[in-house]
């Protein structure tokens, strides 16, 4: 009779690879649907593109590189890859941007580093990052929120935006983009960029019909929604604190200071807390294990240094939103972090005792 | 923190923590709902010599002995050793080899006793009295019964104990923090003063400060008991401990309790703390109250494939299988036979049920499958850092993973990998499924072999240097001794002082010697004879030079054969020995006739043969004194020429002492017997008793000579031939008495020419 003989611990958590990402998905979900609740149907069909693609391309390579593929795959990584991609790119940009945008971030920053885990990078947002910089003009072409635009948009027409660039009823993006009054509407972060370089005030700006009590109507609620999932995600111990603590503690900080320094021309640190990607960034981004630092000093400084950056291009850079630069930076300091912050080793102590 | 100041806190309730841990599903009330109960004993027990950390003992027993139960049954006077016992009476079947409670599955030194049933003690010695013994005879006592740690690691309790430092803390570890295992659980509900007995031993041996009994908060049962069993006891303290894994670890038990880290490569009592386990604590009260020795523990029979789950007590050496079958194992719930001794976090499987149950076997796992499920292949590390975070010693596990598994393991070292308690905490959490802890112990086990082989090479190269050094050494002594030798050599060649050219000059010159004194009657005239000799001298004289100089290739070849040439020298020399003999005996006959006959004639003749013969041999005995030396001819046959040398010399010797001597007598018995009036008359008293006295001297002188040479031939020639040994005695013999009667001789004569 043979034995059979296994390395302890005989004993596991339950919790697997696959039931974490899936864990952050669902987590996701209520920022997504606000998301979708403000800026209309584009979301999901970016989120169906970007999902096909990464299964497809994920699969292709894993074959390639001779992998068993049909395991990979269920480890929900590129899902959670595509969704953070999809969810970040503006929700009525052409088809080809996030089927690009997502066979980069699992070929070129995934796969070609080594697979899952071995990623210098964070997918998405390096994916993020290309796009950006190689496609402005579409990148940037969020819609404005859904209750302010001239026209309503729904699934199809959605769709066939995405597509091929009109409405069924044959309207552009850039008519979509508009108000009532046939003024082109930016983001929050966008328009108060703009006001401030045309000698506006940061509280001029703000009269602007795309805020409402000094928030970006629809914005803030989309980031209180991927708070809510954050918080969730901290609950049930699927990430620490520390990196989004620190990041927004730190972006919270700094405006804080910035606007106390000077309101006039600094945006308070509620608006930046509740602009862009903060929160999005804060807990599903910024967190990715592979390319975070691991101890939780480590991450302490990670964290802290995505909000900085994050502050530092929102105020003084050439982009309206920062997260995705801020991470990137951060993922090439991580190595560095993670050799200079190693926690102190039990029973390394010098004099205590 | 004080001693006291700490006390105090931890009696408030208040404790410190430690970093990481887990907390996985308890499962403990599986096996803790019965008391610990009995089994029947097996058709066999296998008792491994060794059960602990340390060495083993050698075996007092031999195959076929009856033995009691508690006879001890291997003994060492390594202090790293601790005996173990029979664990029940019966006989000795077997010793040798046999499954092991060991990760590796190998094999070891196992005594396998078949029990007859009786159960049958041996003599016990109790010592209830111990406070009133000396403190080493106590420690013996608890090293004689067996014991080591029951805890889990097996270090020897005798040690543990025999610290000289100050003990601030007594531990007692009770947390049994592993799911499943209950056994310290039930002992302590059921034995808590039996423990409590065994606590006050250690009191008395250690003295700390305080006692803490640490029992983790999901033992209500145990905590109240233990609380009970020690109430009268001020500095005895019964800590709840929070139910986290691994609380009970000794490192992470002292941070809990008294925020001291135990230093890396240190002991507990480096920071003021002895830790035992609740079950060593009962097992020394055994020991010192009831002379018990270490033969049974509580084992906890545990897991969802077992019908009967629960705590025994088992007697050290009973096989699993017997385990199995008395706590009904459904091997049905069981793809695979998966028995786990120990925990589920740090128990190892056994790769066959004939392993016994050893000193530190605590518990016997057999989950179901179901409820244990066999992990997955791993999966990528996604670096999410669970595992830093459940890590009791801080380690970074991830990092540790990649470079064990890139096998970097100077980079897994400079990561402390060594720190690493093996808890299995980090590996539990991963949700890669990655056998984490498999990947240290391998990286570990790689570190100390090739650190045993850096040792072995290490030796291995001093070995082979010291041997090149050493070879190196004698190969400059060597040279050394060879330069030297030939300097010698050299110095040889310049300065011929002693060398096989000079005995063949030496014989070539008594060849010279011998062809003069080999015509004794041819030059009658002692002063020709001088003339001669002189010559002849100064001749050898020239040619030794010419030897030496002028004909090195002819003395080379004749130094070639110096053996040759000594042996035959010594023929030689033997031969002339003999002849010189001969030669004696044979001249004393005819020189006594001629006297005899003629008187008158006689006298004169006598006178004159006397002076011939007195020339003659000093003549010779110059020749051969001079001979060696100077006489260095170089001859075509030298060899032989140097044997008949030799003997000729001799023979002319021995010739020219027998006549010195005759002369000499002559001489003295001249002046007496001359009563005959000779020609020439004139020849007054004066004239003869000057001769006669100058004869005398110089038959003295030669008679002296002799008796050097003859002694120094007798020194100096070692011979093996048995007669010419016996020659040269006797030839040395003679020659002295020859010289003792020539001197005595001399004197009288004298005498005799004094008063006149």
């Amino acid at each position: 009779m043979t034995f059979k003989v296994a390395s302890s611990p005989h004993q596991h958590a339950m919790r697997n690879t696959a039931g974490l990402m899936r864990l952050v998905i669902y987590c996701a979900v209520p920022g997504i649907v606000v998301q979708g609740y403000f800026f209309g149907w584009g979301i999901l069909v970016q989120l169906i593109l970007a999902v096909l693609t990464a299964l497809v391309s994920e699969g292709v390579f894993l074959a390639l590189r001779k992998r068993n593929f049909e395991r990979a795959l269920g480890d929900y990584s590129a899902v959670l890859t595509a969704i953070l991609l999809a969810i970040s790119i503006p929700p009525l940009a052409p088809w080809w941007i996030v089927v690009l945008g997502t066979f980069f971030a699992i070929v070129i920053v995934k796969q070609l580093y080594g697979g899952l885990g071995n990623n210098l990078f964070n997918p998405a947002m390096a994916a993020y990052v290309m796009l950006l910089i190689s496609f402005p003009v579409q990148m940037t072409a969020w819609a404005p929120v859904q209750a302010l635009t001239q026209f309503s948009v729904n699934l199809a027409d959605a769709a066939s935006v995405v597509f091929t660039g009109f409405t069924t009823d044959g309207y552009s993006l850039g008519q979509l983009q508009t108000n009532i009054d046939g003024v082109t509407l930016a983001t929050p972060l966008d328009q108060v960029r703009t006001d401030l370089t045309l000698g506006l005030t940061y509280h001029e700006s703000l009269q602007n019909e795309i805020f409402n009590h000094g928030m970006g109507i629809g914005w803030a609620w989309v980031n209180l929604a991927y708070l809510l999932g954050g918080l969730v995600l901290i609950k049930t111990r699927a990430i620490n604190w520390h990196i989004p603590g620190a990041m927004l503690g730190t972006l919270a900080a700094i405006a804080a200071v910035m606007y106390a320094t000077d309101a006039s021309i600094y945006a308070s640190p509620a608006f930046h807390l509740f602009s862009g990607a903060a929160m999005l960034g804060a807990f599903f981004i910024a967190t990715d294990p592979v390319s975070a630092a691991t101890s939780n000093k480590g991450r302490l400084v990670y964290g802290a240094g995505i909000g900085l950056w994050v502050y530092l291009i929102r105020t003084f850079g050439g982009y309206p939103d920062a997260v995705a630069f801020a991470v990137l930076i951060m993922n090439m300091a991580v190595p560095l972090i993670d050799y200079y912050l190693k926690p102190r080793v039990y029973g390394h102590w010098s004099k205590r005792r | 923190m004080s001693m006291e100041s700490l006390f105090n806190r931890l009696k408030a309730g208040r404790l410190f923590s430690f970093p990481g841990g887990v907390k996985p599903p308890e499962r403990k009330a599986l096996s803790n709902q019965t008391a610990i109960a009995a089994l029947p004993l097996p058709d066999k027990l296998f008792v491994s010599l060794k059960q602990h950390i340390g060495v083993e003992g050698k075996v007092q027993v031999k195959e076929g002995d009856k033995v009691l139960k508690g006879q001890v049954l291997t003994a060492s006077p390594n202090p790293f050793a601790v005996p173990v016992h029979a664990p029940t009476s019966g006989t000795v079947t077997r010793i040798g080899l046999h499954a092991a409670a060991h990760p590796s599955g190998l094999p070891e030194q196992t005594i396998e006793i078949t029990p007859d049933g009786l159960g049958q003690w041996t003599t016990l010695s109790p010592i209830p009295n111990y406070a009133q013994l000396p403190k080493m005879k106590i420690i013996e006592a608890i090293c004689n019964a067996g014991i080591s740690g029951m805890g889990g690691a097996g270090f020897p309790t005798h040690l543990k104990i025999s610290s000289k430092k100050d003990v601030e803390f007594l531990i007692i570890n009770g947390v049994e923090c592993e799911p499943y295992i209950t056994a310290d659980d039930r002992l302590m509900r059921e034995h808590a003063w039996q423990i409590r007995q065994g606590i006050d031993i250690l009191v008395h041996l250690l003295n700390p400060g305080a006692v803490l009994i640490a029992i983790e908060e999901n033992k209500p049962e145990a905590i109240d008991a233990m609380r009970v069993a020690c109430k009268d006891q001020s500095r005895y303290l019964v800590c709840p401990i929070p139910t986290r894994y691994p609380a009970g670890g000794e490192k992470q038990l002292i941070q809990n309790l008294l925020d001291r880290e135990v230093p890396r490569k240190g002991l507990p009592i480096d920071v003021g703390v002895i830790m035992q386990n609740v079950g060593t604590c009962y097992a020394i009260a055994d020991a010192i109250f009831s002379g018990k020795p270490l033969i049974e523990r509580v084992v906890t029979l545990t897991g969802e494939s077992l019908q009967a789950p629960g705590n025994y007590w088992v007697p050290l050496g009973t096989p699993v299988y017997h385990l199995l079958n008395q706590a009904k194992y459904v091997s049905s719930l069981q793809q695979k036979k998966r028995i786990i001794m120990g925990g589920p976090m740090m128990g190892f499987t056994l790769h066959t049920d004939l392993a016994p149950v050893v000193k530190t076997s605590n518990c016997v796992l057999v989950p179901s499958d179901q409820a244990m499920p066999l992990p997955p292949d791993e999966q990528s590390c996604i670096r999410c850092a669970a595992c830093a975070d459940a890590c009791p010693a801080s380690l970074l596990p991830q990092q540790l993973y990649w470079h064990a598994k890139a096998n970097e393991l100077e980079r897994a070292q400079d990561f402390n990998l060594f720190d690493c308690i093996e808890c299995g905490a980090c590996a539990y959490v991963c949700p890669s499924d990655i056998p984490l802890v498999h990947y240290y112990r391998r990286a570990k086990a790689d570190i100390r072999i090739q650190e045993q082989e850096k040792q072995k090479s290490d030796k291995a190269r001093q070995r082979f240097e010291a041997r090149n050094a050493r070879l190196e050494r004698e190969a400059e002594e060597r040279k050394a001794k060879h330069a030297e030798a030939a300097e010698r050599r050299r110095q040889a060649m310049q300065q011929p002082a002693d060398n096989p050219q000079d005995k063949i000059a030496a014989a070539l010159a008594r060849v010279q010697a011998k062809k003069q004194a080999a015509q004794p009657d041819a030059v009658p005239e002692a002063n020709e004879d001088k003339v001669a000799a002189a010559i002849a001298r100064a001749k050898a004289k020239r040619e030794a030079q010419q030897a030496q100089t002028g004909e090195p290739a002819k003395a080379s070849a004749l130094a070639d054969d110096p053996k040759k040439a000594q042996v035959a020298s010594a023929i030689a020399r033997a031969k002339a020995k003999r002849e010189a003999q001969q030669a004696q005996t044979t001249e004393t006959v005819e020189s006594a006739s001629p006297a005899a006959s003629d008187d008158a004639e006689a006298a004169k003749k006598a006178r004159v043969a006397a002076a011939v013969a007195r020339a003659k041999a000093k003549r010779d005995a110059e020749k051969a004194d001079d001979a060696p030396e100077s006489d260095a001819q170089p001859a075509e046959n030298a060899q032989i020429d140097d044997a008949d040398a030799a003997k000729k010399a001799r023979v002319a010797a021995a010739v020219a002492k027998a006549k010195a001597k005759r002369d000499a007598e002559k001489a003295d018995d001249a002046p007496e017997s001359d009563a005959q009036p000779a020609e020439n008359a004139q020849i007054d008293d004066v004239d003869a008793a000057k001769k006669a006295r100058v004869a005398a001297a110089l038959a003295k002188a030669k008679a002296k000579r002799d008796a050097e040479k003859a002694a120094s031939t007798t020194e100096t020639n070692h011979q093996p031939d048995d007669i010419t040994q016996v020659d040269d005695a006797e030839a040395a013999k003679r020659a002295r008495v020859k010289a003792a009667v020539a001197r005595a001789k001399a004197k009288k004569a004298q005498q005799q020419d004094d008063p006149s």
